[in-house]
């Protein structure tokens, strides 16, 4: 029988302890790496390769749930079973969906049990998930084998561009799979769309001015921090300049 | 009657608020009772307020200095020692007038002492009305305040720190679980009366040391109560669940946690108690902050009506780093 390669993500140390003591007590499992959150579950099972992640719900910077998602993208993709100590939302969710979870204090028996029939999450599953937060806290994307976390916050503008979205931090552009009208209903509050093909953070907004454009016709375009590029102002939303 | 009715806190400035409210009611009615016209109607309240209001402010100042004996009669006892303390009342001014001053409208004093007798009896009534109407309220604050307090997160979080200590350290699990039992005899017990600051410091104190367990070096916090009256009596578990969401929304969405503030003094015969965290515009779905909140701002004003107050801020400190403070106030009686 191989060795199942499993990843813990907890935020308390204790609970990890604790954990790797009762994995210590199964047979042909080997704990491959702890992570304190989210996203360093993520960083850790892209060195790692586990077969199978132990997500706590809550912890900072990015909840498991979240985490569970990005995994997603993983290669290959590994098992997710959930841990939580009382997460009435997620356990209704869990619920709903047949999704495999295991309430803290957690029992021998019931990780052993898991653990036997731990199977990777359907994507239909996944989708029903809604992390802790209302929005996720990283994109994720899969670039040559990797899976890359971006922080929301670092993103400057997402640009449509045919069947991706263009994500413009300070140092480079990625390309995602997601249409630009879900982005701005998850992320509304933090970025505005100032194109019909384009949103860009509030946060990262210079400035205005009134440009020729190739046709030599005035128009508006917004100026960036960190960034020398601009972003133009369609005429629909020109009103918002104003407003600002 | 039932047995455990009590008087009204006559020591208290949002009781005394009320009796003049009702008292002034009643004049303004028998205003316009009397007056047959719309012109009538001034003068013949302000004629009825220079009778009344001599009445009612000897009333006052009198059963707020008479209130520590009162309160210490049975409550029958104390409703007709105040009825006849009022009828003393009115005769006094009654006679202070008839002697210095001419009055056209004076009514007789045997008069004047009845309907007095009346209107204190209406507002004792609408009191032990009050009381009546509020004692569901305290038997149900205290079950939602059960439920709000045990926050099972913790509760489940903390027997799993404790299950992980048990093999490797034994000595801590020990009195982690001491600490426990504790907390819990606390939080179910039934938490009517008042008990000194110092004993729910300590609860809190013990309560930390469970959060240190499974948080470890992420949970900071730093004690301002060197000025603090550890005598001073206030409701239990006024703080404790303060901390307890200072603790839940505040350090736990932090990776490498942060610093609560305690700090209490007393200012102008008044305790003040703040809880300061900081803050993660988190969009939780969770309302164990609000539930909290609400409980403890109603039992303030079950103990202390208009006399407490309690109040959230969101402040900034510095670079984007926002804070949350929770301000408590609370009479301190010397």
């Amino acid at each position: 029988m191989s060795i199942l390669n499993i990843l813990i993500a907890d935020d308390e140390a204790p609970a990890r302890n604790r954990m790797r003591d009762l994995l210590a007590e199964i047979e042909n499992v080997t704990v491959v790496a702890e992570a304190k959150n989210g996203k360093e579950a993520i960083d850790l099972a892209l060195e790692t390769k586990p077969d199978l992640m132990l997500l706590d719900i809550r912890m900072p910077l990015m909840d498991g749930i979240e985490a569970a998602q990005h995994a997603q993208k993983l290669e290959p993709k590994p098992h997710i079973i959930f841990t939580t100590a009382f997460d009435a939302y997620a356990i209704k969710a869990f619920d709903l969906n047949a999704i495999d979870y295991l309430l803290k204090p957690i029992r021998l028996e019931r990780l052993q049990t898991a653990i036997n029939k731990a199977h990777a999450l359907k994507p239909k599953q996944m989708e029903s998930l809604k992390p802790l937060q209302k929005t996720r806290t990283h994109l994720s994307i899969h670039e040559r084998g990797r899976v890359l976390l971006i922080p929301i916050e670092t993103i400057i503008y997402l640009r449509a561009e045919l069947k991706y979205v263009t994500v413009r931090t300070a140092e480079r552009e990625y390309l995602i799979e997601e249409s630009l009208t879900n982005l701005e209903t998850e992320f509304g509050e933090r970025f505005i769309r100032l194109h019909r093909n384009c949103l860009v953070a509030r946060y990262f907004i210079a400035g205005y001015e009134k440009r020729l454009n190739q046709d030599n016709e005035p128009q508006w375009v917004a100026l960036l921090k960190e960034i020398s590029e601009t972003v133009a102002i369609s005429r629909r939303q020109q009103y918002l300049i104003r407003d600002a | 009657m039932r047995k455990n009715s009590r008087l009204p806190n006559l020591q208290n400035l949002g009781i005394h608020l009320r009796i003049l409210l009702i008292v002034n009611l009643l004049a303004t009615m028998a205003a316009i009772l009397l007056s047959k016209q719309l012109n009538e109607f001034l003068p013949l309240l302000a004629q009825l307020s220079a009778l009344v209001q001599p009445v009612l402010l000897l009333s006052m100042l009198g059963l707020y200095g008479l209130y520590p004996l009162l309160s210490k009669l049975k409550y029958w006892q104390g409703v007709i020692a105040i009825i006849l303390l009022e009828i003393a009342f009115t005769s006094l001014i009654y006679v202070f007038i008839n002697r210095y001053f001419a009055f056209d409208a004076i009514p007789e004093t045997y008069r004047a002492c009845l309907l007095t007798a009346i209107v204190t009896g209406i507002v004792l009534y609408y009191f032990y009305l009050q009381e009546r109407a509020y004692s569901p309220a305290i038997a149900e604050a205290r079950l939602q305040a059960l439920q709000a307090r045990i926050r099972p997160h913790f509760l489940f979080n903390s027997i799993n720190a404790v299950l992980s200590l048990i093999r490797s350290q034994p000595k801590r699990a020990e009195t982690a679980l001491e600490d426990m039992a504790d907390l819990f005899r606390v939080l179910m017990s039934e938490n009517r009366d008042l008990v000194p600051l110092a004993q729910e410091i300590s609860l809190c104190h013990q309560y930390l040391d469970l959060e240190k367990l499974r948080l470890e070096d992420r949970l900071k916090i730093t004690w301002q109560i060197d000025d603090m009256p550890s005598d001073a009596m206030i409701p239990p578990l006024i703080l404790q669940p303060l901390l307890e969401n200072a603790v839940y929304h505040g350090i736990e969405p932090l990776p490498e946690g942060g610093e609560i503030i305690v700090k209490i003094y007393t200012k102008l015969k008044e305790l003040h108690i703040s809880i300061n965290n900081p803050y993660a515009p988190q969009n939780d779905h969770h309302s164990g902050n609000k539930m909290a909140l609400k409980n403890i701002k109603e039992r303030l004003k079950l103990h202390f009506d208009l006399e407490s107050s309690i109040k959230t801020q969101v402040t900034q400190d510095g670079f984007k780093n926002n804070r949350y403070e929770v301000h408590i106030r609370i009479p301190f009686g010397t």
